[in-house]
């Protein structure tokens, strides 16, 4: 019954989209205005359908309704509640009906509450949010129905990939989502201001909450994809520069570069068509990294998953979608009326920069995401990696972060740089402190050479906007560049400081055998099996002391499930405010000893804690600009009631 | 007209330029698939020393020494719950039927799963032995089901296919036996 609700409010929903495409697309003619009214609500209703048939498959998934398809192949009667829960996303069909949930929420929402934009764009906008969905619904619908019955439903589920079964991983996949699909407003609004050409601040203004807010789940999520990455995988390595990874990436860079520009058009009208464009660069990321990840084209190791025809049918909508959008952009932009002029050195000039850098890097991703792609083409099979990714992407990130911490000095339109010549000595004489120590004190490698120095200039000139402020006054929207600029100076010394100072060690060792690596001094006392919910393993008693102070006990696990059956390491850390020791269990040899992987990584935890900060700058950043939005909308609306009072 | 406008017009159909370019990139990833094989490290070495309890009753145990009589053989990991497994076996029945003898290892399993599996999908294999901790499994370089493997008469592994045998791939698959027999 549920199942069958679901499936019913997913079809109504679309067809809502439908009528949310037509009819807005309808009323922007002399002939269909009456629809104007119309518009509106069904994007609000279309959105609350959505989220019925989504909570119809979480319902599903919790009472482990083995009748339905999805959930015998992807939830197990034994499992934890809380992964039978993410086992709703855990899955194609699944994160893809979550994907047009958010998306169609989201429109709704707009349509709920935006009402500075001129209201033809809003229903371009909203017509546009309708045609996406609307290929998504599609999809889902023809070939990856999630409330599928089976004819004779088994006795067992066949259980969540056991990688999977993490709480960080649970709650990781949603985030993310929230971020991609929280650009497709972003996009949406990109096309209402193409269609209209009403490209200017109020635009900017309308796009950049949800920017914000969309950016501030993707740098969540990717930093926690990234930890989870660390000590789930149990290779001690934190980015690998996978294509999953970097589908992830590919929309942050966009909505970053996003961010500034549309910073630039709200404040100063320019940069019309560069934003416009980003607009629907950051969600086409987010697109193209979803296929790429779901089409499986690029990943190749084990190909059960792999569906051409869901990779064809997803290729066909960003085809549809992002062509479009693109070839209406070239139309369109030429007629665009140039924004403002600003001189070179001005905080345009830098921000302008930043966008450059930012979209280079960006290429530089893509480029190296894809370039096995166009190899195989040719019948050779390469695999790109950090040799590629780490100097190309340093090339421009290092000059990136120089501006970075000159740029929010800058005065809008003109500066002159002697002006500011003077606040940035302080930084500068302490990066040049912390390369000269590093010089003369270790033998590192020019990355991670350049990276400390540059992070601890950074640092400093991050906090430099505040001076001569006066603090309480400071809007918010400062405060967060300050903390996120910040954030990106704290993230840039831990992978520094992770490449130059950590040290591995690669042991069998004996019951009772002590092993140093670093300042540590690692005893393994016994292994013995332990038995969790759905899994048994093998698990390591070990007690680590730093610098022969009290030991810590630490019990790093080699996990095997059997629903499916898969192993799985759980390393074990210990995290002390100047690193982490990372420990992970290994096989037993042939003569009783237990291989033993062991790391110490010197500040490595600071990548996560900028990661944190950055989305913290960001969420302070939307916190004041949705309550000056507020602050604006509630001035308003008094004025316009005593004016109706004067009036009679 | 003057020329900046131009060539920045120009310029604004560059980002559909370059995403035409990937559409046609993976349009050609999607039609022609990739060759999926990944080279296993264990292919030229013998197989590890191994002996596995039967997996079923009407079966014999599987064990190193029966690889070691001349003679090229298959040897297919599978598993009850694995559903690649059950739509690879026509082409297993199919390897058979034309003469190959096909040793099995059951991964992680039930007796009485395995002969229901059995009963189901047809019984190619001529012994099957049972490995429930993948010990095996992992000692010969596979880490999924179902792979088959194509060992030659001294024991020593020659062909690794990931994944199951699509009908496409039985002839490739008694080439490669042809080829261990030589």
């Amino acid at each position: 019954m549920i199942a069958e609700l679901g499936l019913a409010a997913l079809w109504l929903a679309a067809a809502l989209a439908a009528l949310q495409l037509v009819a807005g697309a309808f009323s922007l003619t002399k002939r269909g205005e009456g629809l104007s009214g119309v518009v509106r609500p069904v994007a609000v209703v279309q959105g609350a359908l959505c989220a019925v048939a989504f909570v119809a498959l979480i319902l599903l998934f919790i009472q482990t309704d083995l009748s339905v398809k999805l959930v015998a192949m992807n939830s197990h009667s034994a499992k934890p509640f809380v992964y039978k829960l993410a086992g709703t996303w855990g899955n194609h069909e699944g994160s893809m009906l979550l994907w047009v949930t958010v998306m169609s929420l989201a429109g709704g929402f707009v349509a709920l509450v935006e009402r500075r934009l001129p209201e033809p764009t809003m229903l371009a906008t909203l017509a546009g949010q309708a045609f996406v969905s609307l290929g998504f619904y599609a999809f889902l619908l023809m070939s990856s129905n999630p409330f599928e019955r089976l004819p004779n439903p088994p006795a067992e589920g066949q259980g969540l990939n056991p990688l999977l079964q993490d709480l960080g991983l649970a709650f990781h996949p949603p985030t993310l989502y929230l971020g991609y699909v929280g650009l497709s407003i972003a996009f949406s609004f990109a096309i209402g201001a193409l269609v209209t050409r009403q490209v200017g601040p109020a635009f900017a203004r309308a796009m950049r909450p949800w920017v914000l807010g969309a950016w501030i789940f993707l740098t969540l999520g990717i930093a926690a994809g990234s930890y989870w990455a660390y000590y789930e995988l149990g290779w001690g390595g934190w980015w690998f520069w996978d294509p999953v990874e970097n589908a992830s990436l590919m929309p942050w860079l966009a909505a970053t570069a996003l961010l500034h520009s549309a910073s630039v058009l709200a404040a100063r009208n320019a940069l019309r068509a560069w934003t416009v464009m980003l607009g629907v660069v950051a969600f086409s990321m987010s697109m193209i990294g979803t296929f790429l990840v779901r089409s499986g084209i690029l990943t190749s190791v084990h190909a059960f998953a792999v569906d051409p025809e869901r990779g064809t049918f997803i290729l066909g909508l960003l085809a549809i979608n992002i062509g479009g959008a693109l070839t209406l952009f070239a139309i369109r932009a030429a007629t665009v009326t140039e924004g403002e002029r600003f001189a070179l050195t001005s905080r345009e000039g830098a921000l302008v920069f930043n966008n450059v850098m930012l979209s280079a890097i960006l290429g530089i991703v893509l480029f190296g995401t894809l370039y096995p792609l166009v190899t195989e083409a040719f019948g050779q099979k390469v695999s790109v990696g950090p040799p590629y990714f780490n100097p190309m992407g340093a090339l421009f990130a290092v000059p990136m972060m120089f501006v970075m911490a000159i740029g929010p000095l800058l005065r809008w339109r003109k500066d002159r740089f002697a002006r500011i010549r003077g606040s940035l000595a302080i930084p500068l004489l302490i990066s040049l402190a912390v390369a000269t120590g590093l010089f003369a004190g270790a033998a590192i490698g020019a990355l991670p050479f350049i990276g400390i120095s540059l992070a601890a200039g950074l640092a400093v000139a991050s906090f430099l906007p505040l001076k001569g402020r006066n603090l309480r006054r400071t809007p918010l929207p400062v405060w967060g560049m300050v903390l996120a600029h910040f954030g990106i100076a704290v993230a840039l010394f831990g992978m520094a400081s992770e490449r130059a100072f950590s040290t591995e060690k690669l042991v069998a060792a004996r019951v009772g055998q002590t092993t140093a690596v670093g300042p540590w001094q690692v005893k393994l006392s016994g292994v013995r099996p332990v038995a969790g919910p759905n899994w048994t393993a093998l698990e390591a008693d070990m007690f680590a002391s730093y610098r022969g102070g009290t030991p810590v006990e630490i019990r790093p696990q080699a996990r095997s499930f059997w629903s499916p059956p898969q192993m799985t390491s759980e390393s074990a850390l210990v995290t002390r405010w100047n690193g982490q020791l990372y420990a992970v269990l290994g096989d037993e040899t042939d003569d009783g000893r237990w291989q033993l992987r062991l790391w110490w990584k010197p500040f490595v935890p600071m990548i996560w804690y900028g990661g944190l900060l950055i989305a913290f700058g960001g969420l302070l950043a939307l916190i004041g600009r949705v309550a000056s939005d507020v602050r604006r909308i509630v001035a308003r609306d008094k004025i316009a009631y005593r004016r109706t009072r004067q009036g009679r | 007209m003057s020329e900046s406008t131009k060539s920045s017009r120009w310029a604004l159909w560059l980002p559909l330029a370059i995403f035409a370019a990937f559409v046609v990139l993976a349009v050609a990833g999607l039609l022609w698939p990739a060759q999926r094989e990944v080279a296993s490290a264990m292919i030229g070495k013998p197989l590890p020393e191994f002996n596995l309890p039967a997996a079923v009753p009407d079966r014999p145990s599987l064990s190193k020494a029966d690889f070691a009589d001349g003679k090229p053989r298959l040897l297919n990991i599978f598993a009850s719950w694995c559903i690649p497994c059950a739509v690879e076996s026509p082409q297993l029945a199919q390897l058979s039927a034309a003469g190959v003898e096909i040793h099995g290892i059951a991964i992680r399993d039930r007796t009485e799963d395995v002969s229901s599996f059995l009963a189901r999908n047809g019984n190619p294999f001529s012994r099957i032995g049972r490995d429930d901790v993948s010990q095996v499994q992992l000692g010969i370089g596979s880490s999924g089901v179902p792979e088959t493997f194509v060992i030659d008469g001294k024991g020593v592994i020659r062909y690794q296919h990931i994944g199951d045998i699509r009908p496409e791939q039985v002839p490739m698959i008694l080439e490669k036996l042809q080829e261990a027999a030589q």
